[in-house]
C-alpha cells in the first residue's frame, strides 16, 4: 500500500504549488452564494400598483387606505391613484406598474348589503413571484373592507399559528450547503477528474505504469489526493460562506468537528464518483462537458436551491441516489439547526457505503495497461 | 563515478530477450514475429519510420501493453508472468516529456524513487549521485518548467536511473529537441553507458546518432525485423559502394526511374526538390552515366558530389523508403 503515497505526495505538492485551482474552486462557490443567496429568496418589495377606486363609498376608501398603509409598512407596495380602470390596465400590460386594484362602483353598497362584494385585480401574470407576491399583500388590505362591522359573535374561520422552530433562515443561509457541496464537486472535478485525464495525455500515467505500483494503490492514492484537495476547499468555502451568511454557530468546536467528519465523507465520495467515471476514459474534453451534465442532474435535484419536495416523482428517484442530497441535507442540519453528528448519521452511512461502491468500482475499472 | 550496478558477469543470458514476439490489435499486425536480443551492456537502436512497431514493440516490452503471443524475457525475467522483478530491472525514459513542472528536479526523482519502492537511506544517496551524473546537481531546487529542453530530458534520463535499473529503455529520446540540446543528450548517454554499463535499448529517428552510439542496429519495417547487426556490418551489406547526391534541373517527370534503371545503381532516395541520392557500385561510371543522361534528355546537372554510404542508405535499402517519408 506504500507506493499510494507518492501519488499523493505529487498530486497534493503540485496542488499548494499552483494556488489557480483552490482559487477557481473557491471563487465560484463563493460567487454562487453572494448573488444567487442576495439574488433569490428576498422579500419582493416596491411594487407600484395602480388604484382605481369607481365607487368612492367608505368600504372603498378603507380599502384604498389600507393599500396605503402597506407602503409605509414594509414598503412592499406603492399605490399610485389612476381615474380609471382602462389606463391601469394599460400600464399593467406595458409593466410601468406591477399590478391594479379596482373597485366597481357599488363596492361599499354591495359590502354593507352582504352581496359578496368583489374588488378586481389586475395582474401581469408573465411573472409569477412578482403577481404571487402581490396577490398575497393585496388580499389582507381588501378583507379590511369588512372591518368597522359590529365583532362576530362565533368566530367564522379557523386560523393556523405557525410555530418557527429555528430562527429565520434568509435564502442566502438556505444556499450555503448547496454552495460548499458545490466548492467540493468543483474541486474533484478538475482536481480529481480532468487533472488526472491531462495527466493520462500528457504520458505522466505511463511512466506510473512502467513502475511496480498495483492498481489498488494507483487508484487509492488518486483518491486520497482529490479527498484532501475537496476537504481543503469545502472547508475553506465553509468558513467564508458561513461569514458571508452570517451562521455562527457554526465556529462552536464541536459543531465544527462534526461539520468537518462531513466534509471528508461527502469529499470521498465525489472523489471516488469521479473516478469511478473517469477510469476508462481518455479524452480530457469529457470531464469538461461532463461537467454541465453532472451539475444539471445531481446538483439542482438535491435539494440544494429548492427543496425536493417540490419535485416531480422520477426526479425524486435521482434525488435518491444522487451523493449532493445526502451532502446538502447533511451540511443544513449541522449549519443551520444546530444538530450533532448522531443527527446527520443516515446521512454519513448513505455516502460512506456510497463511496464504497464507486472506489471498488474504479479500481476494478482501472486498466493497469494501455 | 563508482556507484555503478554490479553487472551480472557470470551471467550468459542476455539482458533483453525478444522470442517470436506478436502482437495484434484486431485484424492489425503492429509487431509481426520479432525475435532479437541484446547482450548486457550492449546499446541496441531501434529504427524504423512512423508506425514501424517499434513503440508498440517497446510498451510490450516495458509492460504497458499485453503481448499476443511470444516471451519477452528481461535477464531471465517474463514481463508477462512477473511485471514486477521485470519493472524493476528496466527504467524507461518515455517519448513525451513527463516530468512535472512546477516540481523541483529533486523531487520529481524522489517521488519515482519512491514508487519504484527505493528505501529512504538508499534514495538519500543515488538521487545526489544521478543530479552529479547528469550534471544537474547545482540546480536540483529549481523547478522542472525553468528548464530548457535537453536539461528537462537529463532530469528524466535520472528519473529514470532512480531505482539502479540494468536496462534502460528510451524511446526517441531527441526528438522535439533543438540541435544543440540534441548533441548534449546524446553526450549524456554515451557518458553514462560508459559510467554505469548499461544495457541500452533506444529508438531514434536520427539515423548519425544511432550511428555514432549504437552497437548494433535493428530496422523494423511494418511490424518485421527487416535488418539486425552492427552499423558497419549494415552499412556494408548494402550493395553498392558509396553514394552521390545530385541536384538536376529541367528533368522528366519519370526522372527517378531513368537514374534506378543506369547500370550499377541499387537505390534511388528522393531528397525533396529536384535532388537525389543515388548508391553505387560504380560511383565513376554511374557519375558518367549521370551526365550522358542528363545531356540525352536535355537536363542540367545543377550539383553532384560523391559520399560514402550512410546508415540512412542501409535503411531505404531495407525497406524501400526513406526514414522520413
Amino acid at each position: 500500500m506504500t507506493r499510494a503515497w507518492p501519488i499523493v505526495e505529487r498530486e497534493l505538492r503540485k496542488f499548494i504549488r499552483t494556488p489557480v485551482l483552490l482559487v477557481m474552486t473557491l471563487f465560484m462557490p463563493v460567487l454562487n452564494l453572494v448573488v444567487l443567496g442576495n439574488a433569490f429568496g428576498g422579500r419582493v418589495r416596491h411594487l407600484n400598483v395602480a388604484v382605481v377606486d369607481e365607487d368612492g363609498g367608505p368600504a372603498a376608501r378603507r380599502v384604498v387606505e389600507s393599500i396605503y398603509s402597506l407602503q409605509m409598512n414594509g414598503d412592499v407596495v406603492r399605490p399610485i391613484r389612476y381615474a380609471n380602470e382602462r389606463e391601469a390596465a394599460r400600464d399593467v400590460r406595458d409593466g410601468s406598474v406591477q399590478g391594479a386594484v379596482v373597485l366597481p362602483p357599488n363596492f361599499s353598497r354591495r359590502v354593507y348589503a352582504g352581496e359578496n362584494p368583489t374588488a378586481g385585480l389586475l395582474l401581469d401574470n408573465t411573472d409569477a413571484v412578482v403577481s404571487g407576491a402581490l396577490q398575497g399583500a393585496l388580499s389582507g388590505a381588501v378583507q379590511s373592507a369588512a372591518r368597522g362591522d359590529p365583532a362576530p359573535r362565533i368566530v367564522k374561520a379557523v386560523t393556523l399559528a405557525p410555530v418557527e422552530l429555528f430562527p429565520f433562515v434568509p435564502y442566502m443561509r438556505y444556499m450555503l450547503p448547496g454552495v460548499i457541496t458545490l466548492g467540493m464537486f468543483m474541486t474533484v472535478m478538475i482536481g480529481g477528474g480532468m487533472s488526472y485525464l491531462d495527466d493520462k495525455q500528457r504520458g505522466v500515467h505511463e511512466g506510473y505504469l512502467v513502475t511496480p505500483i498495483t492498481k489498488l494503490e494507483l487508484v487509492l492514492g488518486q483518491n486520497i489526493a482529490g479527498t484532501v484537495k475537496a476537504v481543503v476547499t469545502g472547508t475553506m468555502v465553509a468558513i467564508l460562506g458561513a461569514v458571508i451568511a452570517g451562521v455562527y454557530g457554526v465556529f462552536e468546536p464541536l459543531r465544527f468537528l462534526a461539520l468537518l467528519v462531513l466534509i471528508v465523507v461527502v469529499s470521498f465520495a465525489f472523489m471516488a464518483m469521479m473516478s469511478c467515471l473517469v477510469a476508462r476514459m481518455d479524452n480530457p474534453m469529457l470531464p469538461r462537458a461532463l461537467f454541465g451534465v453532472m451539475n444539471t442532474l445531481l446538483y439542482f435535484p438535491s435539494g440544494a436551491i429548492y427543496p425536493v419536495q417540490s419535485l416531480p416523482s422520477w426526479l425524486r428517484w435521482i434525488t435518491r441516489v444522487d451523493p449532493f442530497t445526502y451532502a446538502v441535507h447533511g451540511l443544513r442540519v449541522l449549519l443551520l439547526k444546530g444538530a450533532s453528528l448522531n443527527v446527520v448519521l443516515p446521512d454519513v452511512a448513505f455516502l460512506a457505503a456510497f463511496a464504497a461502491v464507486m472506489f471498488a468500482s474504479s479500481v476494478a475499472l482501472f486498466r493497469r495497461t494501455l | 563515478m563508482s556507484a555503478a550496478p554490479a553487472l551480472p558477469l557470470a551471467d550468459t543470458q542476455p539482458a533483453i530477450l525478444i522470442d517470436h514476439v506478436v502482437k495484434q490489435y484486431g485484424s492489425f499486425t503492429a509487431v509481426n514475429d520479432v525475435s532479437l536480443s541484446v547482450a548486457p551492456g550492449e546499446t541496441l537502436g531501434l529504427l524504423g519510420p512512423n508506425g514501424a512497431g517499434k513503440s508498440t514493440l517497446i510498451r510490450m516490452l516495458t509492460t504497458l501493453v499485453p503481448i499476443t503471443s511470444g516471451r519477452i524475457l528481461l535477464h531471465g525475467d517474463d514481463v508477462t508472468r512477473d511485471p514486477d522483478r521485470a519493472r524493476l530491472s528496466i527504467g524507461v525514459i518515455p517519448q513525451a516529456m513527463t516530468s512535472d513542472t512546477d516540481l523541483s528536479i529533486e523531487e520529481n526523482l524522489s517521488i519515482y524513487a519512491k514508487l519504484y519502492g527505493v528505501p529512504r537511506d538508499v534514495r538519500k544517496r543515488v538521487i545526489p549521485e544521478l543530479l552529479e551524473l547528469v550534471n544537474l546537481a547545482d540546480r536540483r531546487d529549481s523547478l522542472v518548467g525553468t528548464l530548457s529542453g535537453g536539461m528537462r530530458r537529463r532530469v528524466e534520463i535520472a528519473r529514470g536511473l532512480v531505482h539502479s535499473p540494468l536496462i534502460l529503455v528510451l524511446d526517441e529520446p531527441t526528438t522535439g529537441l533543438d540541435p544543440v540540446s540534441r548533441v548534449d543528450v546524446w553526450e549524456m548517454l554515451t557518458h553514462i553507458k560508459r559510467e554505469r554499463q548499461l544495457t541500452i535499448l533506444v529508438t531514434t529517428h536520427y539515423m548519425d546518432e544511432a550511428d555514432r552510439l549504437c552497437d548494433r542496429i535493428a530496422i523494423v519495417d511494418r511490424g518485421k525485423l527487416v535488418a539486425l547487426d552492427t552499423p558497419r556490418a549494415l552499412k556494408h551489406s548494402v550493395p553498392g559502394a558509396s553514394a552521390i547526391e545530385a541536384q538536376f534541373s529541367n528533368v522528366r517527370g519519370d526522372w527517378e526511374t531513368c537514374i534506378g534503371a543506369l547500370p550499377d545503381v541499387t537505390t534511388v532516395q528522393s531528397l525533396g526538390g529536384d535532388a537525389w541520392r543515388i548508391v553505387t557500385e560504380d560511383a565513376g561510371a554511374t557519375t558518367m552515366a549521370l551526365a550522358e543522361l542528363a545531356l540525352r534528355e536535355r537536363a542540367v546537372i545543377r550539383s553532384l558530389g560523391v559520399t560514402s554510404t550512410t546508415l540512412d542508405d542501409v535503411f531505404v535499402y531495407y525497406t524501400g523508403r526513406g526514414l522520413h517519408q
